[in-house]
């Protein structure tokens, strides 16, 4: 992260651009933009060191709405493009917009490359299971048999998992939040701004042009508190409307118990600094692919390691100790000659 | 054989000689010409090279497919490229002597191994019978027969060491011959094994023993009559060493990053033959020089275009294929409009065609192969020394025009070796590059008045953040924008700012021959060499032909007109279909003749010749 200063005071309007936005009136983009902005003034971080890098697509519109420095660049690949600006300035607070086809479609390769290697970048990426800008067609996060544009008759391709694929990469900060939970959405964004190394955060928006309601199991009054689970570290996996079920793991497989007759030792306790990489998929799992269980949403992982970054410069550092060489040096260099 | 001892050779003087190492892939023969030429170097002949090697890393042992072969031509005087015809082939294979030996002059050496002449090899070359025992082949060659590998086997007798390493030092032996037979000094060899070999005391004293018997060997059998000897070459007074087009390639990215003051990102994925690049440079960390090898071609330009975003040199190293895949990211360089440098080290194409290969056949995929109007400059080296300077050259006009430029680059001089000599650190071009830091009149589209650059603004700059993208903008303000006014006026600057650059670059001029004549021979990168040795032979001749060299492909030199109007006709010769001539013609309405062998092989200097003075005599 780059070095706060005490003195800044900025509030949620000097990182609210002056340039129309053009989503959808009623799109979940607009609360997770709200969101972020009033994150950004906590962070202390002065305004220029922060840098919003997006593909294509409709969340990827996403830094002309910032006020900060900012890349929109080709469908998939931001990934790419925040590397070579981290890499070259290191110093900068790097935030990647994605989305289900930008970064799991079109991008899937960089999107393992970039996790693995532990980049210092925060990744959003704005999982709507649908391609808006293109005007409604299947996503790689659209569920099998879902009738869209170009699939009439149904999907027949197997959806994939945006937070189990970050986990299989080793993702450092894995996080799942839901555009309609704003206050969630602040608390991740913060955790996330701190983390040293590739957050990733998959956030549940709402098209609610092309593929309205997708995620109301989670965000309707009625039932969101039944289908949903909310992360806290350190402590038991309880919910439900009456905060009366807990998860329970039976090897690796979770289940659901009343947290009232279970005897609590039995519950799931979370733990998101475990290196462990299986638990944090079994969480990632509940919910998506077994859909009897609920979701989790919160940091399903954080873990310290050094970033891409830091070996960067460590290596660096090295190198500049060990061998110390003039331009003049190396040009003459080699086996050489001298005509007279 | 009986060896007798001749110590009173002779030794004649000869003006040049070409000569091809040939075994297999594993044989190490691309080592060996490398120790060759270090060694004329040394000695200050003037020199280029030609490695040739096959694609599949070890093909298999002894068959046609897997030949490698290294060719040398080393002269007195000033030499343009690696030869036509060899004076000397050295076969360490059957195969290597069938592949090879078209291309040796009549009456010139064949130096073999004949322990390698085995039944099962002669029969892998696809020989009936060993082709040593040929009368033709003794009458029309001179055929020196060694048994190379029993001789080495001889020299390390008692050494206790196993069979495979014995066998793998066989090339030091020929190596050695060669040594004696140009009377070139073995101590380049022996510092350069003591130092590969530091660690491993007992491989080097082997090595060297080996190598010092193949000299020995030279000099006291009775095969050899004569000794030659290839004078030094009257080359201007300074510093010289050998250098490969790659390594002029990185040494001209460090000289710029070291002038500048700017900072490297080389974003890469490996690819023949641009990955030399890539290898060489990662090892100058040490200068704050960073490399990053991407997950796939297209990260690698993503992650150097993100550099230049941050105010670094971004750059990016890849051949045909992998420029295929950067074509969508080259157009968003162009509309971002920043620097970046492409390198497009030309091979064999379509598809992945011919790895390792020399071809020019990226000319009009590196002018027009992006959607829209997609202006970019494109330069490219004639010579393995020059891909230094025009290195200097496109990171010049890249920070200055703040635009993404081609550097073109091909097999040939990739890996083709000649001397260089060795430039002051103070006579460098000066790049000076200004990032914008003042806030008061700040527009990301707001164009400098001469260059009609946009300013470079970095992240970490207060008060001038600002959002690029690849959607249209309006000009000046860099805004998202769709009205069609503004499109026009935003395209016609994209190419009106490159088409300027021809203002800022050097006439193009006649590199050898007369200002007017009958013909003029026009080529573009690694031909020059070739067409320099034609047009001198021609002009020898008593024929009116010049010839000129186009550095700068994209825009042209202002004053290109003019010169092909003052000759009768033009000739380009190209290892593409004609693509500049494609250009030429468009251009300037010009009936351009061209010469176009594609056979991942540089030009000959005899087919340039052949075809213009069939040009010239109207055939
Ligand atoms: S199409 Fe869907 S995702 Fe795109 S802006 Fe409209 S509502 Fe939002």
């Amino acid at each position: 992260m780059a070095e706060t200063t005490s003195q800044i005071k900025y509030t949620k309007a000097d990182f609210e651009s002056e340039n129309d936005i053009r989503w959808c009136p009623g799109c979940g983009d607009y609360a997770i933009l709200s969101a972020l902005q009033q994150v950004m003034p906590t962070l202390g971080i002065p305004k220029e060191k922060i840098v919003f890098v997006s593909g294509i697509g409709c969340s990827s519109r996403f830094p002309h709405y910032m006020t900060c420095y900012g890349f929109h660049t080709i469908h998939g690949r931001p990934l790419t493009v925040a590397t070579g600006i981290k890499c070259t300035n290191p110093d900068l607070h790097m935030w990647v917009i994605t989305g289900d086809g930008d970064g799991l479609s079109i991008g899937g390769n960089h999107f393992i490359h970039a996790i693995r290697r532990n980049q210092d970048l925060k990744i959003i990426l704005f999982n709507n299971k649908i391609y808006g800008l293109t005007k409604g067609q299947y996503s790689p996060t659209s569920e099998l048999g879902k009738k869209t544009k170009s699939t009439p008759l149904g999907s027949i391709d197997n959806p994939i998992n945006p937070v189990s694929i970050a986990i299989a990469s080793g993702a450092t900060f894995i996080a799942r939040a839901v555009d309609k939970n704003v206050k969630h959405m602040r608390e991740i964004f913060t955790r996330a701004a701190h983390h040293k190394g590739t957050a990733f955060i998959e956030i549940y928006q709402n098209c609610l042009v092309f593929n309205d309601n997708a995620h109301e199991k989670y965000t309707e009054k009625d039932f969101k508190d039944d289908n949903s689970v909310y992360l806290e570290h350190g402590k038991p996996l309880v919910f439900g409307k009456e905060n009366d079920k807990a998860i329970k793991l039976k090897g690796f497989h979770p289940e659901i118990i009343s947290s009232k007759n279970g005897s609590i030792s039995d519950v799931f306790v979370h733990d998101e600094n475990a290196n462990d990489r299986g638990l944090a998929y079994v969480l990632g799992q509940m919910g998506v692919e077994n859909p009897e269980l609920p979701v989790a949403f919160g940091i399903l992982r954080c873990i310290n390691e050094p970033t891409y970054q830091d070996r960067l410069i460590e290596q660096e550092n090295f190198a500049k100790k060990q061998k110390k060489q003039t331009l003049e040096e190396i040009l003459n260099s080699g086996d050489t000659w001298v005509v007279k | 054989m009986t060896v007798i001892h001749h110590t009173d050779k002779k030794r004649e003087t000869l003006e040049e000689a070409t000569v091809r190492f040939a075994g297999d892939s594993g044989d190490g023969m691309q080592l060996t010409g490398g120790q060759f030429t270090n060694a004329t170097a040394i000695v200050g002949n003037d020199l280029s090279t030609l490695p040739d090697y096959p694609a599949e890393i070890r093909a298999p042992a002894g068959s046609l497919a897997g030949v490698s072969g290294f060719q040398i031509h080393f002269s007195s005087k000033e030499i343009h490229t690696p030869g036509d015809a060899l004076d000397v082939l050295v076969a360490m294979n059957p195969a290597a002597l069938k592949a090879n030996l078209k291309d040796l002059k009549p009456g010139g050496m064949i130096i073999v191994n004949s322990n390698a002449f085995s039944e099962v090899n002669i029969k892998k070359a696809s020989y009936d019978k060993n082709p040593l025992d040929d009368e033709a082949l003794n009458k029309k060659y001179q055929v020196f027969s060694i048994e190379i590998s029993r001789l080495t086997q001889l020299a390390l007798e008692g050494m206790n060491l196993p069979g495979k390493i014995v066998d793998r030092s066989k090339n030091l032996f020929a190596l050695g011959v060669m040594y004696w037979l140009y009377t070139r000094p073995m101590e380049t060899t022996i510092e350069w094994l003591k130092k590969k070999f530091s660690k491993e005391p007992q491989i080097l004293e082997a090595n060297i023993k080996v190598l010092k018997a193949g000299y020995h060997f030279g000099e006291t059998t009775e095969v050899f009559i004569s000794q030659y000897e290839i004078k030094q070459a009257h080359a201007s007074p300074g510093k010289y060493k050998n250098i490969t087009g790659n390594e002029a390639t990185v040494l001209g990215i460090i000289a710029a990053s070291q002038i500048t003051g700017l900072p490297v990102l080389l974003g890469s994925y490996p690819i023949t033959p641009a990955s030399d690049i890539l290898h060489e440079l990662s090892k100058y960390k040490h200068l704050g020089i960073r490399t990053f090898q991407a997950e796939d071609e297209i990260a690698a330009i993503g992650a150097a275009l993100g550099a230049s975003f941050a105010g670094g040199l971004g750059i990016t190293t890849s051949s045909g294929p992998g420029i295929c895949l950067k074509s969508e990211f080259t157009g968003l360089a162009v509309k971002t409009e920043l620097p970046l440098i492409i390198c497009d080290i030309q091979r064999g194409g379509p598809s992945t065609g011919l790895p390792t290969k020399t071809e020019q056949g990226d000319l009009l995929q590196v002018l027009f192969g992006r959607n829209s109007e997609s202006p970019i400059p494109v330069i490219a080296a004639s010579t393995p020394s020059d891909c230094f300077d025009t290195m200097l050259e496109a990171i010049r006009i890249a920070t200055k025009y703040m635009t993404p430029v081609f550097f073109m680059s091909d097999s040939y001089l990739a890996n083709g070796a000649e001397p260089w000599k060795i430039p002051q650190v103070s006579e460098l071009p000066k790049i000076k590059v200004n990032y914008r830091k003042e806030k008061d009149g700040f527009y990301p589209y707001g164009r400098d008045e001469e260059t009609l650059a946009r300013p470079w603004a970095i992240p970490g700059t207060p008060g001038l953040e600002h959002v690029i993208t690849g959607i249209e903008t309006e000009q000046i303000t860099g805004k998202i924008c769709y009205d069609p006014t503004n499109h026009d006026a935003m395209i016609k600057f994209r190419a009106k700012k490159v088409a300027n650059i021809a203002n800022d670059i050097p006439d193009i001029k006649i590199v050898y021959g007369e200002q007017q004549g009958d013909l003029l021979i026009l080529g573009w990168g690694s031909t020059l060499g070739a067409i320099n040795a034609a047009t001198e032979q021609l002009v020898e001749k008593g024929y009116k032909v010049a010839n000129a060299h186009i550095r700068y492909l994209n825009p042209f030199p202002k004053n290109l007109g003019d010169i092909l109007k003052k000759y009768k006709k033009v000739l380009i010769p190209e290892v593409n279909l004609g693509q500049l001539r494609l250009l030429i013609r468009a251009k300037f309405l010009i009936d351009a003749q061209g010469l176009n062998i594609i056979a991942g092989q540089p030009l000959k200097v005899s087919a340039i010749y052949e075809a213009a003075e069939n040009l010239l005599k109207g055939k």
